[in-house]
């Protein structure tokens, strides 16, 4: 049984992450645009850099939102197109196990480089000395969470041929608690506070939806990309 | 799959026909009940109710408020559970209770907002605060917008039934979390002084039109329900004989009044 | 084993609709190893969606299909892992090779023999393509990966949703002695097409008389 489980997971993870490495330009533009947009934070607001350490931790958590948000409508759509969706709605191993690869393929080319990329974007926005791991476990963490909650929205919408904005308006408000209790970790760091607690929370929501929204992408799945 | 096959009385419970027909029978009754909870509840709490020691004749607009945000919530989970039931044993009813709830949801959530900014304005000088409660009630709206902008995207009933079914479940899940870490997040930011989120004692001269009025709410909420859900049947079921022979016996009666008008 | 006697595929009474409209009902059919059977109908009639139904990817509104005489909602891992479906679409990743593709896609199926995918590809015609991505193909040679898969598989279900669009004459006479290969070791075939089949024992199936008859 774990041998058939493995051959879902893994087939579809190694497929999607060599998919991603054959469109790396592609694929970089989510990290692209998350710097970018933080670029236009000091020139929209200020560029001193003790109020923009004020809001250093909320904004890059916003702009991270974000930049999953745009690269996670493409998740189910080019396999809705070619056929390859209708070939794993088929595959005899159990949907969701196939589903989490891909999500994690999304998580290891978005979630991962923007976390990456994250302390970069806090020296430029001058966040705290004390933030910056703080922020990349909370990132780490929670652009997991994003991925998997937006999975949700992706297959919710892929049989739609103008999905991406509805599919935003769908995961939206489902992120919230994610940037609530992402951003806190930082700034309780930056304030002196034990942080774990914060991110103990974003890791119990983790655990959650990698439970869940498998199970949640797979209905939905079966239930609008087969009509 | 076949474990629900010999339960032909539930199906026949969800039977849309069954449905209009009994409901048609309640409704007048219904109606009138409505009528006079919320007339009652109104005058009391308007009229007859004590004014605020401190807030005066304002703090009244909570026998709108409170119910409204009360059903705003409770109406998400009727309008999942009527979703889970759809998926569960595929009963076009209740799909159809589903998406009629979803606007009635919005329009009470969207009360509930537009009320608290009204009363926000001479209690706390602003329209609007990032209060836990009410940055909860907007993402309550936000969760009902996509249920609904869902609904629509679909051309196909089936596709779009199902797929709000899964977001309201989601959304189900989801609402406790939300609710939770809103409120955590505002004690983080705000000092425990102006905490809102404990309701104060009222006096029971106050409190009991209020209850009255949440009991009314209630009883609006299923009228306006089965209402929403009775045209959607019958825009939905339009091509079967059943609505055809309503129609067209609906047709003749009018006829005939015009007929007797006329002369 | 006892169950070889019952029937490899039967349906039962199988009936389809969609938003309320009913597409078709009362589908009665007997496949076994060794048959080949063509779906024919109008555009609309319902081919595509019989076929999506055979993969259990659609729900019957009623009836049944039967996966060695036990209804495939019972036994689906057994059922979908000795079946085979090609639809429309060739499943195929543009920026993938096209031994890249074709070796996702016998990884991704439970009964596949995982040497052949170089064979298979000089079979279709697709030797020399080996590294180069499928962008560069054009939609015959698309649809000629997917149809690798065939010389591969050993599973015996088999559902061909239009199997010869797009691929030339010499195309088709290949998967025509693919085909007449696989039933002859005991496979069986469901497919829709227009085209005539140049092929022993075809059964036909018309979707709209329900008439079924020998070629």
């Amino acid at each position: 049984m774990a041998r058939q489980m493995d051959s879902g997971f893994l087939a579809w993870l190694r497929r999607d992450l060599l998919l991603a490495w054959r469109r790396r330009g592609e694929v970089a533009s989510p990290v692209l645009f998350f710097i970018m947009v933080s670029t236009l934070i000091p020139l929209g607001l200020t560029p001193e850099s003790t109020r923009l350490a004020e809001v250093a931790a909320g904004m890059v958590w916003v702009m991270a939102l974000l930049a999953t948000l745009l690269s996670v409508d493409g998740l189910f759509a080019s396999d809705y197109q070619d056929g390859s969706l209708e070939q794993m709605l088929i595959t005899p191993q159990l949907l969701p196990l196939p589903v989490l690869g891909k999500i994690t393929a999304h998580w290891l080319t978005t979630g991962l480089p923007l976390t990456l990329v994250s302390p970069l974007l806090g020296l430029m926005l001058s966040l705290p000395a004390a933030g910056f791991i703080p922020l990349l476990w909370s990132l780490a963490l929670g652009t997991a969470c994003l991925s998997l909650i937006g999975a949700v929205g992706a297959a919710l919408t892929v049989s739609l041929r103008k999905g991406g904005l509805l599919l935003t308006l769908l995961v939206m408000p489902l992120y919230m608690p994610v940037i609530i209790f992402g951003s806190a970790s930082v700034s309780y760091a930056i304030d002196g506070i034990n942080w774990l607690p914060p991110l103990a929370v974003l890791g119990a929501l983790c655990a959650a939806a990698v439970a869940l929204c498998p199970l949640a992408v797979a209905g939905a799945l079966r239930a609008t990309a087969s009509n | 799959m076949n474990l629900f096959s010999d339960w032909t009385w539930f199906h026949r419970l969800g039977s849309p026909r069954w449905f209009y027909q009994n409901s048609g029978r309640w409704l007048p009754w219904l109606s009138v009940v409505t009528l006079v909870v919320l007339a009652t509840g109104l005058v009391w709490g308007l009229a007859f109710a004590p004014a605020d020691a401190k807030q005066g004749n304002s703090f009244r607009i909570i026998y709108i408020h409170v119910p409204a945000s009360f059903l705003a919530l409770a109406g998400y989970y009727i309008m999942a559970i009527a979703g889970a039931v759809g998926l569960i044993w595929k009963m076009k009813l209740s799909y159809m209770v589903m998406k009629s709830a979803a606007p009635i949801g919005a329009v009470l959530t969207f009360i509930a907002l537009f009320t608290g900014a009204v009363w926000g304005k001479p209690t706390w000088g602003t329209y609007w605060v990032w209060d836990a409660r009410i940055t909860s009630m907007l993402i309550l709206l936000f969760l009902y917008a996509g249920v609904m902008a869902l609904q629509y995207a679909y051309h196909s009933v089936d596709a779009a039934s199902k797929a709000g079914a899964i977001l309201a479940l989601v959304g189900t899940v989801n609402i406790p979390i939300i609710y939770k870490s809103v409120d955590w997040w505002y004690t983080l930011h705000q000092p425990a002084t102006i905490k809102l989120t404990s309701a104060p004692s009222m006096h029971p001269d106050m409190f009991q039109p209020l209850l009255v009025m949440i009991a009314g709410f209630y009883l609006f909420y299923a009228l306006v329900l089965i209402l929403q859900t009775r045209n959607e049947i019958l825009r939905r079921e339009r091509n079967t004989s059943w609505v055809r022979e309503l129609a067209a016996a609906k047709m003749t009666t009018n006829t005939i009044a015009n007929e007797a008008k006329s002369e | 084993m006892s169950l070889s006697s019952s029937s490899l595929l039967s349906i039962e009474n199988l009936a389809f609709e969609r938003d309320d409209s009913r597409l078709f009902d009362g589908i009665n059919l007997t496949v076994n190893g060794g048959d080949i059977l063509q779906i024919e109908g109008a555009n609309g009639s319902g081919k595509t969606t019989l076929l999506r139904l055979l993969t259990g990817a659609l729900q019957p509104s009623a009836g049944r299909i039967n996966y060695q005489g036990q209804p495939i909602s019972e036994n689906r891992y057994d059922y979908l892992a000795d079946m085979l479906y090609i639809g429309h679409q060739p499943a195929v990743k543009l920026n993938l090779t096209a031994e890249e593709n074709l070796r996702w896609m016998v990884a991704s199926a439970a009964k596949s023999n995982r040497v052949a995918v170089a064979d298979a590809l000089a079979e279709v015609g697709l030797a020399g393509y080996s590294d180069i991505p499928c962008y560069t193909l054009s939609a015959g040679q698309h649809r000629r990966v997917a149809l690798a898969r065939l010389l591969i598989s050993e599973a015996r279900l088999w559902y061909l949703d239009e199997p010869f669009t797009a691929i030339d004459k010499q195309g088709v006479s290949l998967l025509q002695s693919c085909l007449q290969h696989h039933v002859a070791q005991g496979g069986l075939v469901v497919l829709s097409t227009h085209q005539d089949l140049a092929l022993n024992n075809v059964r036909k199936y018309n979707l709209l008389s329900r008439a079924e008859y020998l070629v």
